[in-house]
């Protein structure tokens, strides 16, 4: 027993689980060409989670501030994606991908926008008066969730919106008898591109030194005299901007949005979170993908099971860990 | 220093005030709902008090946990629905009878302590913030299931079912001489009253049942438990396993509401019992009458379900007043009644976090 927990510490301990998680679904698959399809999704989807949760851990691990209302930035993202996307019509048709890779682009970027300012002004106006009061801040933000959920329906409407996929992410990639969607893999690509940025930040720079710090003793780190206030501004906008790129990714992956989208993702992410532990970027990626594994594997194997999986997924790894796999809060 | 005695003897006259104030109301209302068939008559009132009496018993039982004992769980629908939906499966499948709704609501009941006992100790051990996204996610995976479990529990169009006939409209309690349903203050003492009464009894008879807790030995460990864990710790109390305690407390009292609430509907479905709506009208109720205080429940669930009744109507005057403008309308619209909630709550919980009945209490009551 003690050799092989040794063994698999020297892999990677668990860094593994997904991998562990995928050979098991393997086996249960038993079609390889269904398996990749599904992996692929499952990577994709994790990497969309990934965005989407990564900023609330990070507010949490700095601050102690848990924001429920998290997920109304990931719906507002997915909406104004969908509206610019709507709006350029044109280009997103075009078949040149310089014109399908503008519209995307300018997508994203309206979307993170919104994050910027929007998580700005949440921050100020939301979550400033209410630190350091737990259950305060669960009811405020869940008041701001509210009100955000009923703005999209009011400015929106309730009838789901159809979202358009650039022309060139349209098709799927064959290789022998695998088929995988270009979207995913694009959805991937940025995703992990977002990952390196964030590790690169935290762990190369010295605003990232003092992030890291701050999420270990905040105290300590205001002692020395860094203004750690601001640097949480910067930490909560820069996280709401990713959770409205991650929202503005899952509309065209889900080609159909309507308002609940927030509610929905919301418990994901808080599966994730819980899951990788608060307050660390990478319990939240390791996190994301068992989530999009599972949650892609099950809706194979038993449909009905889906969310429900994700959730057992959850009691299993708090019962193992109760405070996750990789929390950088104790 | 006969100025500062005055000072605090005049204090102490407006905190009684103010619990005068909340007695007063809290009398009205429950004189109101005690002869509400005499009182209202018609079909809606009847809705309303009913409901009244039902969300007192899910406020006050949720109150426990928020207000007393300071943990938030997002999981009280949960609870409630299976209160309900266990009641409602067996009088579909056992037929109309009270040996159905005994054993369906039993079940329920387990179900829900059981549930209530995992999720407390395998959460309740960690920081207190966890749990609040464990009930989340717990609720809402309850009420996905429940939609997709549809040949069981109907899924999204909910079941209908009879209940016994002593609650039926067309039963006659009391006849006058002709044979004829006898008129009580202009109120038919039919089974539509029987039904009324026996919601009023039950949602009594659990109220009553929380004030006992409250004030006993248990309600005092809870309160210390909120105000200080390390301390209630140090002291010897185990806050693991009284969080847990008070939590299954809680879900069976749900329960036992959701119960009530079935056999008035003669309906369950997710949108009765066990979406998040709900959870979100507990909340305002909770907030709006004042945490940690009994009497709040009542209060904040009187005022809410009146103003999700006629608030409504009062909304869609608004918004055809103002149809020329530019989103006003549809801000205005009766289904955005929960955006001005929304921002209600927000706002409430930032000026007045003790909620109306606490402000009434604390207005110089000990402070």
């Amino acid at each position: 027993m003690d050799s092989t927990s040794n063994l698999f510490e020297r892999f990677g301990g668990i860094n593994l689980l997904p991998v562990l998680l995928a050979i098991v679904a393997f086996a249960l698959i038993g079609s390889p060409s269904t398996w990749v399809t599904l992996t692929v999704a499952g990577l994709a989807m994790g990497m969309m989670i990934f965005l989407m949760a990564s900023g609330l851990s990070l507010v949490f691990g700095l601050m102690d501030v848990l924001n429920f209302g998290h997920s109304a930035f990931v719906s507002f993202g997915a909406f104004i994606a969908a509206s610019v996307l709507a709006a350029l019509a044109a280009w997103v048709g075009a078949d040149s991908i310089f014109l399908n890779l503008l519209a995307i682009f300018l997508a994203i970027c309206a979307a993170a926008l919104f994050g910027l300012v929007a998580g700005w002004a949440f921050e100020r106006v939301i979550i400033k008066p209410v630190y350091r009061d737990h259950l305060r801040q669960i009811l405020i933000t869940m008041g701001a969730l509210i009100v955000a959920e009923q703005l999209i329906l009011a400015i929106w409407g309730g009838s789901p919106i159809s979202v358009p996929r650039p022309n060139f992410l349209t098709g799927s990639l064959i290789i022998g008898d695998v088929s995988i969607e270009l979207y995913r893999l694009f959805a991937f690509a940025l995703g992990l591109a977002a990952y390196i940025a964030l590790y690169m930040i935290l762990n190369r720079t010295r605003v990232g030194l003092l992030v890291r710090a701050g999420v270990e003793n905040r105290e300590m780190v205001e002692a020395l005299g860094f203004r750690i206030d601001r640097l949480f501004i910067g930490v909560f906008v820069l996280g709401s901007a990713l959770a409205a790129i991650g929202g503005a990714m899952w509309a065209g992956y889900e080609t159909l949005i309507t308002a609940a989208i927030g509610s929905e993702m919301m418990i994901i992410v808080f599966i994730v979170i819980i899951i990788g532990g608060l307050g660390s970027i990478e319990g939240s990626l390791l996190g994301a993908l068992m989530v999009g594994l599972m949650g892609n594997y099950v809706a194979f194997l038993a449909p009905k099971m889906a969310l429900a999986s994700n959730m057992i997924l959850m009691m299993v790894i708090l019962l193992w860990r109760p405070y996750g796999l990789r929390p950088a809060v104790k | 220093m006969t100025e500062l005695a005055l000072d605090a003897n005049a204090e102490r006259a407006r905190g009684r005030t103010g619990r005068l104030i909340v007695y007063a109301i809290i009398g009205a209302i429950g004189l109101c709902l005690l002869f509400a068939p005499m009182l209202f008559p018609d079909v809606r009132s009847q809705e309303v008090a009913a409901r009244i009496c039902i969300f007192i018993v899910l406020v006050a039982s949720y109150d426990l946990l928020i207000g007393y004992t300071g943990i938030v769980s997002f999981a009280h629908t949960m609870f409630f629905g299976l209160g309900a939906y266990g009641t409602a499966i067996a009088l579909k499948m056992m037929g109309p009878g009270w040996d159905a709704i005994l054993l369906g609501g039993a079940l329920g009941i387990i179900v829900s302590l059981v549930l209530a006992a995992l999720v407390g100790l395998l959460s309740l051990r960690v920081k207190a913030i966890f749990f609040a996204m464990v009930t989340l996610a717990a609720a809402s995976v309850m009420a996905v299931m429940a939609s997709q479990f549809s040949d069981f529990t109907g899924g999204e169009d909910g079941i209908i079912y009879k209940v016994p006939k002593l609650f039926s409209p067309a039963t006659k309690l009391l006849t006058d001489e002709d044979g004829k349903v006898l008129r009580i203050f202009g109120a038919k003492a039919n089974g539509k009253m029987a039904a009324y009464y026996f919601v009023f009894f039950g949602s009594l008879i659990l109220y009553f049942l929380m004030l006992r807790i409250v004030a006993s030995p248990l309600g005092t460990v809870l309160e210390a438990i909120r105000e200080n864990e390390m301390r209630a710790e140090a002291l010897g109390y185990k806050v693991v396993l009284y969080r847990t305690a008070i939590f299954c407390i809680a879900a069976v009292i749900a329960a036992c509401a959701g119960i009530l609430r079935a056999v008035w509907l003669k309906y369950t479905g997710p949108e009765t019992s066990l979406s998040f709506a709900i959870m979100i009208d507990i909340l305002l109720m909770v907030v709006i009458g004042g945490m940690g205080t009994m009497t709040g429940a009542i209060i904040g669930a009187t005022l809410m379900s009146l103003a999700q009744f006629y608030l409504k109507d009062l909304m869609a005057l608004a918004s055809e007043a103002t149809a020329g403008m530019p989103l006003l309308p549809e801000l205005l619209a009766p289904d955005r009644w929960l955006l001005w909630l929304g921002i209600l709550f927000i706002l409430l919980v930032y000026f007045f976090p003790a909620g109306i009945v606490g402000t009434l209490n604390k207005k110089g009551g000990h402070s």
